[in-house]
């Protein structure tokens, strides 16, 4: 490092929770043996100081703060060096200060909440033998620009000598470094106001420093390393030369401000420097440039920029880049006849080869559909010209209508499907969600489709897409069908649906199968050919199911009862801390913490268990590039918030009444506010129980105060909107991508919901400390049943929840008719908190239960029959 | 005590230390022996029927042998010391638990410091031009916050910053009301205790609305050069150097020979009065210490002479002998003059961090 540095204190930032997912994973596992090991090697690299911060909503955050430093202080070769304590929690600074010997820095205080508590916690600092940094941050906020920075430190300043005779020298201040190059016009000159902030402070503050977080600076180009590591480099030459002396930083990866390249050094230091308005976007335009294999990659493998005009569209098809798509594009129109032409020959040929290696299984999905994003973007180039010649339409492979089915409105998988034809030269329309038949049958008409696919994801689609199957044979159509979505099967598909309609209905397990059944049912030889095979297998799994004998023996609803599971409560049930609804919103920076990502691959056919499928020799580097892909989504819609999570939940005393559960108002157990109606297994049990989820409340004839919980959750306000800004601009793999998302976010709700109301509101597992995994494990005591899953799979129950949580007021999610939760990323459920409650599948249920239940509900048996359909023994 | 007198007392402490090296008095374990006290000596007429043994309570004679305590005072004043310790070492109620007599920690506090005011006032009177003053000592207690009793629990702690801080200010209190001009952190070898004894001090004193001269003295446990919690003496002064010692210095485990070298690195970085009281050598095999009088005078003089220290005595050992012959081998060496250094960040881990 050259001369200015050798001044210049760099701050471990490594065992900082907030800053370092692996540091965060492992305090959270309590893996405090490896958590120290990051400690030791930030020293070891040369950190001259280690910032330790445990702000994380999952941790117990002064515990932690404890743990760690008493641990720290048994290692040596860790705290030779002085420790910064940082937490936005005073308790924890103060709890840690009582933990260190040495003279610590605490991180941070400010006059953010005036001036008293301010003076109180320097003096108390004062009293530990601290030092402490100072944020410029006041009673209006965080300093932005240059004057504001320098007021609150200087004003900061004199507090602190004159009111406290804090040792000036022991005051570092932190004037706020915030993120360049965003895009927003009033953040270009962050940089230089923190640089000339520094400039003044230094100047008439006597004896204090200045530090910053200098990962901030960079925040926009997350994901890119070495521009990162180049703006880092920038920002700290110029910051240190006006008087910047400390910084938290990896020590580890600066980049030499000399080693830069050329081009790269430039357009950051404009940036930095705001030295012109076109700096961001030159910057930009480099940066992926820079982006990959580190330093190495500013020479990146451009090579394939030297073939002729074709291979190149074929090497931007396949490998998703659209840096030249449209450059190449533009050439190729130029050499040929007809703008058409280009399509029809070099784009197609390029899909072509997309098509080949996704069906031999050398490309992944997420790959195809950001091939199918280069030529959206190519043929949008060539429109206009071919408009301009009238040259009437192309010639596509066919058209086809997708719809999610009415009543519902999951449509993840119909939109990768619908990406994956269109990379094969199929036109799609697609009507959307939750589309009624006689549209889908009217567009059918209209456009002169070649076929309709109908997806769905909840139960009740089933049924809807029986409905129009018989519309359609109604009305005399002779277009095949497809189906396709997660509850649907060959089995429903041959029984329920097939016999429904004359021509071909084929049931499509996934998007990869789509192009080649499409390709075979368009083509009139080969789709008698197919109609005949199709059929014949549909008539071998109706033979199969026919044949099929329940497993275990039917019993009676009586019988069932009589051996219903018996919970032990010899110990009482707890006391919800809190009754009653309360909503929640919970930012998605924490809600991203608790994502499973296993399911988040399988949406994208990448099957694997999370984090392994990352280094999976077949899908890894696929994965690994859509898992950072879905990252800078979560960055993104955190950063602009065009993603946002609410929920809301509610704890009810609540008794059992055979299957029922009767909720009541008020601890006094008079007035009932609901009954929620469960459904019991009905086979016969070897030793295990007939499981209902009422079994697991107390019976109300015991006098035990028993509860239950309900909640209602979503990770997708904004969702469709968020999605379809992506599909407009005709990127479909973000369209897709924003939805999976959400979908992960949602889920994460559920699961960080269903963790505090353990935790905090219900309270019954109030020490509880499980790490992610362990979560997505379900280690911990109690369930959470959503209405239309195995335990309680009627759908209907779902009404009962909004009406308890007033859910939609809360929260806005709606349900449609088929009970399907709006926004289509949502969690609904039940809490159960009895030890020994567990998840279990209702099954086939006989029609006594049947009556019964329609008894309850106060529904006609015909009614009954419909909503409990899928459980009904044929 | 006011705020009045305590200046007045500051007054002539720091015109004493600027004429002369202060002499501090020696051993108080090692002259209790000599009397060879037996269980009854030590429970006296107060404790006759306590629950549990009490021989070995030194800091319990302040109340069952008053007499003993001020003699010794008085033979430590007699051979020229200028500043007096009490007879607290073990006095918190951390440390009393060991006799279950936490309940009793305030009254041996109070007593003992009344004993030290005794005797060092009768001797002020007697010698007006050597004023005598008294240490209100807080010893290290026998727990430890920075280090686990359990080496397999290496997080594990026996006592908390908190249970620290409120013992010391017990103390600190009685040993202020018994009449303490100063108050002496003493053989620190955990740093941590001794930051939870300076924040309880710095409590008492806005509590009481004055503020008396905090002398800090640390232990450097072996040829390591480090305390046994493991920070060297540089950064171990920068850990306390927030108190603003009156004096800041190294007492106990080492003799003088080899504690020299870490008297000279205190002496280089603080920037206050420099206190040495080391032990009269170390232990034979009988636990005696067999350093006399003027070997340890002698080398106590070369420290003096090489402008190391302001404040000496002894500790472990030394007797009323060794403190003559130190007093008069020092009073006519100037004392070591404080030096004054740019305001810089002093920070420390184990090791010292300046930037």
């Amino acid at each position: 490092m050259s001369a200015e540095f050798s001044n210049f204190i760099n701050i471990g930032e490594r065992t900082n929770v907030t800053g370092s997912a692996r540091f965060k994973r492992l305090i959270l596992e309590g893996d405090y043996e490896t958590a120290l090991d990051v400690a030791r090697q930030q020293v070891e690299n040369g950190a001259q100081i280690i910032d330790i911060n445990m702000d994380e909503a999952m941790l117990d955050s002064k515990q932690a703060m404890i743990t760690f430093l008493n641990l720290i202080a048994s290692e040596p070769d860790i705290s030779r060096v002085p420790i910064m304590i940082d937490s936005s929690k005073w308790e924890v600074i103060e709890a840690g200060l009582k933990c260190v010997q040495g003279k610590a820095i605490v991180n941070s205080i400010s006059l953010k909440e005036g001036k008293e508590i301010f003076l109180n916690q320097a003096r108390l600092i004062k009293r530990f033998g601290a030092a402490t940094v100072v944020m410029a941050f006041d009673e209006t906020g965080q300093a932005d620009t240059q004057a504001r920075k320098v007021e609150i430190c200087q004003r900061s300043y004199k507090l602190l000598t004159e009111e406290v005779g804090f040792p000036p020298e022991d005051i570092i201040f932190d004037p706020n470094i915030f993120a360049v190059a965003t895009g927003i016009e009033e953040h270009d000159n962050y940089a230089v106001d923190f640089i000339e902030a520094t400039r003044e402070i230094r100047k008439t503050c006597p004896y204090s420093h200045i530090s910053g977080g200098l990962s901030n600076i960079s925040f926009s180009f997350r994901g890119n390393n070495p521009v990162r590591e180049a703006m880092h480099s920038v920002f700290l030459f110029h910051a240190i030369r006006a008087g910047m002396d400390m910084a938290i930083v990896n020590a580890g990866q600066l980049e030499v401000y000399d080693e830069i390249p050329k081009e790269l050094r430039d357009a950051v230091e404009d940036v930095i420097l705001n030295r012109h308005s076109d700096a961001t976007e030159n910057l930009l335009e480099i940066a992926p440039n820079y982006q990959g294999g580190g330093k190495a990659a500013a020479k990146e493998d451009l090579s394939w920029r030297e073939q002729p005009v074709n291979k190149r569209l074929e090497h931007g098809l396949v490998k998703g880049i659209t840096d030249y798509i449209v450059e190449d594009t533009e050439e190729a129109r130029l050499q040929a006849e007809k703008p058409l032409h280009v399509i029809e020959g070099p784009l197609m040929d390029g899909m072509n080869v997309v098509g080949d290696l996704f069906g031999e299984g050398k490309m992944f999905l997420p790959q195809v559909v950001k091939s199918a994003r280069v030529m959206k973007k190519a043929v949008a180039h060539l429109q206009p010209f071919i408009e301009a010649e009238k040259s009437g339409d192309t010639k596509s492979n066919g058209k086809i209508l997708l719809a999610t089915v009415k009543g519902d409105v999951h449509d993840i998988g119909k939109n990768i499907v619908g990406v994956v034809l269109q990379c094969n030269n199929f036109e799609v329309i697609d009507l959307g969600v939750m589309v009624p038949a006689a549209t889908i049958l009217q567009v059918a008409k209209d456009e002169n489709v070649d076929m309709i696919g109908l997806s769905g994801l909840i139960t009740p689609s089933l049924d809807e897409m029986v409905h129009v199957a018989k519309e359609m044979e109604r009305q005399g159509f002779d277009l095949p069908l497809l189906i396709g979505g997660a509850t649907t099967s060959k089995a429903h598909t041959a029984v329920k649906i097939e016999q429904n309609y004359h021509a071909p209905v084929v049931y499509v397990p996934n998007a990869s199968r789509a192009v080649g059944v499409c390709q075979r049912l368009l083509n009139k030889a080969s789709r008698d050919v197919y109609a005949k095979e199709l059929s014949a297998e549909y008539d071998k799994v109706r033979e199969q199911h026919a044949r099929k004998k329940p497993r275990s023996k039917p019993i009676t609803l009586e019988e069932a009862r009589a051996n219903s599971f018996k919970p032990d409560f010899s110990t009482l049930p707890t006391v919800p801390n809190t009754l009653g609804v309360q909503a929640v919103s919970v930012p998605l920076s924490v809600l991203r913490d608790y994502i499973d990502w296993t399911p988040f691959f399988l949406t994208w056919s990448l099957a694997g268990k999370y984090p392994r499928i990352l280094n999976d020799e077949v899908v890894g580097e696929q994965a690994q590039s859509l898992f950072e892909d879905a990252n800078a989504m979560l960055d993104k819609v955190i950063e602009d918030a065009s993603l946002q999570a609410k929920g809301v939940f509610g704890l009810f005393p609540a008794n059992r009444v055979d299957d029922d559960l009767e909720i009541y108002e008020s601890e006094a157990r008079e007035k009932v506010v609901g009954i929620a109606h469960h459904l019991r297994q009905q086979t016969l049990k070897q030793g295990f129980a007939n499981y209902c989820l009422a079994d697991f409340v107390a019976e109300k004839s015991s006098g035990i105060s028993d509860y239950v919980g309900a909640f209602a959750v979503t990770g997708g306000i904004g969702e469709d909107d968020l999605a379809d800004s992506f599909t407009n601009a005709g990127d479909d793999y973000n369209g897709i991508m924003v939805k999976a998302v959400a979908d992960r976010l949602a889920e994460a709700f559920a699961e960080y919901l269903h963790e505090q109301v353990r935790k905090i509101h219900w309270g019954y597992a109030q020490n509880e400390a499980f790490s992610n995994d362990d979560l997505i494990r379900e280690k911990y005591q109690g369930i959470r049943p959503a209405p239309g899953y195995a335990a309680c799979p009627e759908h209907t129950e779902k009404q009962l929840i909004w009406d308890l949580l007033d859910a939609e007021a809360h929260t806005g999610m709606k349900l449609t008719e088929s009970y399907a939760m709006w926004p289509g990323a949502s969690v609904s459920g039940w809490y159960f908190s009895h030890p020994q409650s567990r998840y279990f599948a209702v099954a086939k249920i006989q029609s006594d239960q049947v009556e019964s239940y329609a008894q309850r509900k106060g529904w006609t048996l015909e009614e009954a029959e419909r909503w409990l359909g899928p459980n009904l023994s044929d | 005590m006011t705020k009045l007198s305590v200046n007045h007392t500051l007054d002539k402490l720091t015109a004493a230390a600027k004429a002369r090296i202060l002499v501090l008095d020696g051993a108080m374990g090692t002259m209790i022996q000599q009397y060879k006290l037996e269980e009854s000596d030590y429970r006296g007429e107060a404790f006759a029927e306590w629950h549990c043994d009490l021989k070995g309570n030194n800091d319990l004679l302040a109340i069952t042998q008053p007499k003993i305590i001020y003699d010794i005072h008085c033979g430590y004043l007699e051979a020229g010391a200028d500043i007096l310790e009490t007879n607290t070492f073990n006095a918190t109620t951390i440390a009393m638990a060991d006799y279950d007599m936490e309940a009793q920690s305030r009254d041996i506090n109070l007593a003992a410091a009344k004993l030290a005011r005794q005797a060092a006032d009768e001797f002020t009177a007697k010698t007006p031009d050597k004023p005598r003053f008294v240490a209100g000592v807080l010893g290290p207690t026998n727990r430890t916050a920075s280090i686990s009793p359990d080496v397999n629990d290496p997080g594990k702690r026996n006592v908390t910053f908190d249970e620290l801080v409120e013992a010391y200010a017990e103390s600190t209190e009685a040993l202020i009301e018994g009449g303490a001009d100063l108050i002496m952190l003493e053989t620190i070898f955990d740093t941590l205790n001794a930051k939870a004894a300076a924040y309880a001090v710095d409590l008492v004193f806005e509590k009481l609305g004055f503020k008396l001269p905090v002398m800090v003295s640390g232990t450097i446990t072996d040829a390591s050069g480090r305390t046994l919690s493991g920070q060297t003496s540089e950064a171990f002064y920068y850990s306390m150097r927030h108190v603003a010692p009156f004096s800041f210095g190294l007492n106990c485990a080492l003799g003088p020979d080899l504690l020299r070298q870490y008297v000279e690195e205190v002496s280089v970085v603080s920037e206050c009065l420099v206190s040495a009281h080391p032990n009269a050598g170390l232990p034979n095999e009988f636990g005696e210490y067999d350093l006399e009088g003027p070997e340890m005078a002698a080398h106590i003089k070369e420290w003096a002479e090489s402008g190391l220290v302001n404040i000496v005595g002894g500790c472990c050992g030394s007797t009323p002998d060794h403190i003559r012959d130190i007093s008069n081998a020092v009073a006519s060496i100037a004392p070591r003059k404080v030096p004054s250094f740019e305001p810089k960040m002093r920070l420390s881990g184990l090791e010292p961090f300046v930037h």
